[in-house]
Order: structure tokens, then sequence, then C-alpha cells
């Protein structure tokens, strides 16, 4: 979440009424700040810097977008400055009309609805060949490193030179997969020209993305399982499937609830792949809540701020309920999060 | 978990701050003996690899005559360009001089207040000379905003060799376009038409041809999704149904070009700015294998749209005199001669049609009647914004994920929702 800044106020509750030899103000909060300040005023100036840094980058974005989702800010009137001409703003506001446009048409829950199937299908596929992959690359097999490398290579490519390569694969006449299938004898496929197709192209590629992150964290994972336990557990008699249940998940569970949320976060908002691969098409076939909402501000004329900020608005909305969810949901596990 | 907050953030401000790119402005104008002098910075939108080399060097020419302006020649892909510019001149900063603007955006960015009025100014020099279809997209709320650069309109492009193999002669209907695709996939396994199905543009001479149109600017009323737009989207649907014809829901132009100039497709309807590009197809090396004939009639006759560019001054240039003398430079009677020799494109001034080497030139010969037919879309300030629901319902409906009807209504409604007080 957000920064915490709160300098530890431990020194005030141990020691109250402390004057400092200064007039007092009244009791209450004036003094408690500045006693505050006092005492921790070397706290407050190293983490100053941070606090100003975030508060520009990430706070004054975040509240004028909100403000923006609030009032009917589009192109032609919002301020602009050209030249000498200096036009200024003439929206208004007009509270949470976009919200309610939002949520009862249907362009914003059609859009949610597949960006869910894109989110889920993409984690649980990613997740599954993640997990296999370690699994296998776990074991001493010759040519391990080599093997290592080759699968981190789709990470290690530029997200936007990859998924224009894909680009070029999916070319219904003159990619490399149709002439492939021409060469066994099947029909082109339409790849990115059918709205079916498309939805499994676009997360064909995000997969193929997503995998080495995931194969990573969870390699990492299973090598901090102590080999005695698969040791003890064979003693025992267990099986391949039985160890696998019985020791691997349970040791990988605390990296792999963490993969989970942080993949799919990035998914929901997997911006490059859909832009690049089909712009969200073919007619908006494969728009998810972000590319939508770019289109909004940057593609459709007069372009409309206020709609694709209140789509921005809303996905933050989702996406901070999904993780007090997902958290709530591990502590009643037992994780500490 | 702050990751995310951060990329929403992000995305949140996108839709607050421009993005700068950057230029360099020197003081400009004139000095004080009357010469002039700055920088010149004129974002083309040329096709890259044909017709932007014979810009530039014309471009480029301009400081010859004025050497203390530097001219600033920079190529923008057209699908990018209006949404670049929009971004630059509404934030004041990196926008370019002189922008190579599409027929239907001028009004738009008039209305938006970003071009310089050009009334009075030496840019519009001559202006009588302009062809009144040229020059009526340059004026927005009486004044002018632009210069006519090139005007254009569409008709088929067929490869006379394959039509020669099949027996069959170039389609005058829609229903002559089906018997002729037919016959060519019969004969050579080819497809007949290449349809664009990623730019609503190429569906304008179907909806031209069953007597439709987007809008009727004079009776203020949306008529996109009449009977005769719901019949132009059933028209084209039927025929890439029926297999008639091929198209592709992403990478059109490109697919286009390539299928076009490989001999795959038989057909394809496009205008002048294609012509240069597809005679260095390995089909077209010898350059009278390409026929260019009308597009093809619907129920209600033919109707080729009527586009083109102009070339408008930024209102934030630095370089204000320069530009104007800039504009003036490259739409003169002389520029437009080298430009319609060059690249087949076709002139905006009538007196150039008069020249041997203009008139003689084929495509120009074929295109200047088309264009004198063509229908001329409403010059509105919404009219750059017509396109973008268009291109969505057209792309579902060849695609089959919506029927014509309900196509052509979701259009009509976004239209209204953009032209409030319209029918």
């Amino acid at each position: 979440m957000a920064v915490h800044t709160s300098g530890q106020s431990v020194a005030e509750a141990a020691e109250p009424g402390r004057a400092r030899g200064r007039r007092r103000d009244s009791a209450g909060a004036p003094g408690t700040f500045r006693r505050g300040l006092s005492t921790h005023w070397y706290a407050w100036t190293m983490v100053a810097p941070v606090v100003i840094v975030i508060g520009v980058i990430i706070g004054y974005p975040l509240v004028r977008g909100v403000y923006l989702s609030l009032t009917d800010a589009n192109e032609r009137n919002v301020e602009r400055s050209i030249g000498v001409n200096h036009l200024p703003a003439t929206y208004e506001f007009v509270g949470l009309d976009n919200y309610a446009d939002a949520l009862t048409g249907n362009q914003f829950l059609g859009t949610l609805g597949w960006t869910l199937v894109w989110t889920v299908s993409c984690v649980t596929v990613t997740f599954g060949l993640g997990l296999a992959l370690a699994n296998i690359l776990n074991r001493r097999i010759a040519g391990r490193s080599f093997y290592r490398m080759m699968l981190i290579l789709p990470w290690a490519v530029p997200g936007f030179v990859s998924v224009f390569a894909w680009r070029f694969l999916y070319n219904e006449d003159n990619g490399l997969l149709n002439k492939l299938l021409a060469g066994g004898g099947i029909d082109a496929v339409p790849w990115l020209n059918d709205p079916t197709w498309a939805k499994f192209s676009v997360i064909a590629v995000n997969v193929w993305l997503g995998v080495p992150f995931m194969m990573v964290a969870l390699l990492g994972g299973l090598q901090s399982i102590p080999g005695e336990l698969y040791e003890a557990a064979e003693m025992d008699g267990a099986n391949a499937w039985q160890r696998f249940r019985n020791i691997t998940m349970p040791g990988l569970r605390s990296v792999s609830t963490t993969v989970v949320l942080l993949s799919t976060i990035w998914t929901f908002n997997m911006f490059p792949v859909i832009f690049l691969l089909t712009r969200g098409g073919p007619g908006e076939a494969t728009q998810i809540l972000v590319t939508q909402a770019y289109k909004f501000s940057f593609e459709i004329s007069p372009r409309d701020f206020a709609q694709s900020s209140t789509w921005g608005v809303l996905i933050l909305v989702l996406l901070m309920v999904f993780a007090a969810v997902y958290q709530r949901v591990l502590r009643k596990q037992g994780e500490t999060w | 978990m702050r990751r995310g907050i951060a990329a929403t953030a992000l995305v949140a401000s996108l839709a607050l701050t421009a993005t700068a790119c950057g230029g360099d402005d020197a003081e400009g104008g004139k000095s004080a003996s009357g010469k002039l002098s700055g920088t010149v910075t004129w974002w083309d939108t040329s096709t890259v690899g044909s017709e932007d080399k014979v810009f530039k060097k014309l471009a480029e020419g301009f400081t010859k005559l004025h050497p203390d302006v530097k001219v600033n020649y920079v190529n923008v892909p057209f699908g990018e360009v209006q949404n670049k510019f929009k971004n630059a001149a509404q934030s004041g900063s990196g926008a370019p001089d002189v922008i190579r603007s599409e027929v239907a955006w001028t009004p738009e960015f008039a209305d938006l207040g970003y071009l310089a009025p050009l009334d009075g100014t030496p840019a519009l020099k001559d202006d009588k000379d302009f062809l009144p279809q040229a020059a009526a997209s340059t004026k927005y709320a009486d004044k002018t905003y632009a210069v006519p650069q090139v005007i254009d309109s569409m008709g088929i492009f067929y490869n006379k060799k394959i039509f020669q193999e099949a027996g069959v002669q170039p389609p005058a209907s829609i229903a002559d376009l089906k018997t002729v695709s037919e016959k060519i996939k019969d004969k050579t396994g080819k497809t007949g038409l290449y349809l664009r199905g990623d730019d609503a543009y190429w569906f304008l001479s179907f909806l031209y041809g069953e007597g439709g149109n987007l809008v009727d600017a004079e009776k203020k009323q949306i008529t996109v999704d009449n009977p005769a737009g719901v019949k132009a989207m059933k028209v084209v649907k039927d025929l890439v149904d029926s297999g008639a014809a091929k198209t592709d829901a992403t990478d059109g132009w490109n697919n286009m070009q390539t299928a076009f100039k490989d001999g795959k497709v038989a057909m394809m309807i496009n205008g002048p700015w294609a012509v240069t590009d597809t005679y260095a197809g390995k089909e077209f090396a010898d350059r009278s294998n390409l026929g260019i004939v009308p597009v093809p009639a619907g129920s209600d006759g033919q109707g080729a749209p009527q586009g083109g560019h102009n070339l408008a001054v930024y209102a934030g240039s630095k370089s204000l005199d320069a530009s104007y003398a800039f504009v003036e430079y490259m739409t003169s009677a002389e520029s437009q001669t080298t430009v319609a020799k060059d690249l087949s494109l076709l002139p905006t001034r009538s007196s150039v049609y008069d020249k041997p080497t203009v008139s003689g030139n084929e495509t120009v010969a074929f295109f200047k009647p088309v264009v004198d037919k063509a229908v001329e879309r409403p010059w509105i300030p919404e009219a750059g914004s017509l396109f973008a629901p268009l291109v969505t319902e057209y792309t579902k409906v060849l695609t089959g994920q919506t029927t014509p009807e309900k196509g052509a209504k979701a259009v009509g409604d976004a239209y209204r929702k953009l032209l409030k007080d319209w029918k």
C-alpha cells in the first residue's frame, strides 16, 4: 500500500506531559504534534524526500484523476495554452454521474468480464507451467543451466519487441504459424482476426511472457525446501505424488501466494500485450479495462478524460478490494502477510 | 502491492499529462532586414519508403529560397499523427510548426484552437486557383485554417495479368464483383478482392453506393443507421462471407499492399496515395500491369469518398512567418507539379492540371474525373470523430460479432452522443 510515515510515538505514551520548558499550548493535538516533531524531527527529515517524491509522482496524479472522474472534462473544455492563446478550463463538476454511467452501462461490465477471464486464465496457466518447469529444473538433469537460460529468455527480451515478433508470427497470410500449419495440411487460422482466436492468442502470448518469472520464483522456493524432508518421506514409503502434495506444496506456499498476487495485479493491468497485439480488436473483443481507459483519453475524439479517469479509479478500487480479500483469506489460513 | 497502485495511478495520470516530445524552437519570424529566419518543423504523414523521399527533398528545397530558415522534416505515421499532434498541441510543447492534416481533421483542429488562421497571410497566395472541393475542408467558422496540398478519391486497383488468366473484365457493380471474384477463384485459386477491415474509410464507398451517408449536415440528421447504412453493412459482410473478399482486423494496410503486390489477390480498393508503393511490388515491375477502374456501384450508383490532405500552421508556432512561407512553397503550382509527376498524387490547383507532365500521368488522368464526382464529407468539427465508433462496429460486423443492423444502430447511437442536438 502507500507509505507509512508514522514516526513512532512511543515516547509520547511513555512520558505524559513533558513540557520541555516551553509554554504548553492547550492540551491536545497541537501539543502532541509539536512534541512529536521535536522528539522525532530527525526521523521526519529522513523520510521527507521520499514522502515528497511519492506525493508528487503518485499522490498528485491520483488525486487529480479522482477529481477529473467527478467532472465532465474532455478535450474541448480543458485548459489549453497554444502559443499566446490561453483557453481557460470550462468543464463542470458532475458528481458521481460518470460512475453511474460506467456501472449501469454494458461496456464497463462487459470489459470487466473479459478482463477477469483474461486475468484468471493467464495466472492459472502461467502458475501451472511455471510450477511444472521449476520442478523439472530442480532435478539434476544434463544441461540444466542451459535450459534455465533458455527459459528465462522471454523475460530478458523487452516486452514490446517480443509482442511485435508474435504479431508477425500470428499474421494470417504471411505468418510463420500458419505457414507451419499449411505444411501440415491444415487451413490457416485467423489468429488475430476472429474474436475467439484473438482472445486465445493474447492469452498465449501473455503466458509465454509470464512463465519465466513464475519459474524463477518457484525454483527459488523449491530450493529452500530441505532435502531431508524428502528423504524422510521416502523412508516412510511416500510415493512421488504424495511427496509433492505434502512437502512441496506446503513448502512453496509463502512464495506462491506472493507471486500469484503480484501476477494477478500485473496481468489485470497488462497494457502492452493487448495494445500492441490487437489494439483491443477485432472490434472490442480483447479490450481490457486498462486499454479501454487509454482509448477513451487518447484514441477517440473528443478525448474523454472524465470517463477515462473514472475507469482508472474503478480499476484501482477493484484491485484494492482484491488485495484486501486475498490478504484476509491468507490470514485465516495462518499466513503472516 | 505498491506496484499495482503505481500502475493504476500511471493510467489515471495518462489522462492528465499530455506527453511532450521536445522540439527545438528557434526564435523565428523576420529579422530586421525582412529576411525569414527560424526553424520550421514539418510533420509529414506520407507513406514511408515511397512518398516520403519526394516530400523530404521538396521540403528541404525551401532552404534554397530562404537560406536562414532551417527545415526540420519529420515523418509521423498517418495512423498516429492525429493523437500525437493533439498531445503536443494541447500541452504547448513539442508540436510541429506545420502539420499535414487529413481533410477531416482540419475543422476539428481549428475548432480546438490549435491552428493559426491563414486569411491575409502569404500562405494563401493565389487561393482562387484551388479546386473548390479541395478548399472546402480548409474553411471553418468563416476563416481559412489550412491550404489544400493533395486531393484524392478511391477506385479499384486490379492486376491485369490475373484478370487475363481468369478471362474476366473489371467489375462495375457489387454483383459483378462477386461473379468476377468467383471466376478468379475457380481459374487461378486466388482471392478476388482485399477489403480493408480495420479502417472505416474503406467502408465509405459501399455506404455511398447504397445511397447512404454518415450524417446529413444540412438537416442535422444522423443517417448512418438508416436502411441504406444497414444495407451497406450487409453488402460488405456478404462480400467477406461469400469468399469474394478477404479481410483482416489488424495490420490491414500492410497486409493489403503485400497481398496485392505479390499477386495473391486480384483487386483492392485504394487511392492515388498507394500507387507509388504498389509499383514497387514484383507483380508491377511492368507498370502497365496495374489497372484502375471506378469503385463498384451499389444499388444506388457509384460513390467514392473525397479525401486528401491540407497543410496547416500550428497556432503556437515560434516561426509563424517562416511557416506561412513554407506552406505557400509546398502548395505552389511548381511543387504540386513535381509531386504529381513523381508520385501520381492529384494537385489541388486547377492550373496545374493543364501542364503536360501532369495531364499525361495516367493515374492523375484517371482520378481527376473521379474526384470531380466524389462525395464530399461534412466539414464539421466532429468530422474527425466519426471514424472511431464506425471502425469498431465495422470490424465487429465483418468478424461476425454483431449483425449489420445492430452494428449500424450502435454507430448511430455513438454519433447521437457526439452530436448532441442532432436527430
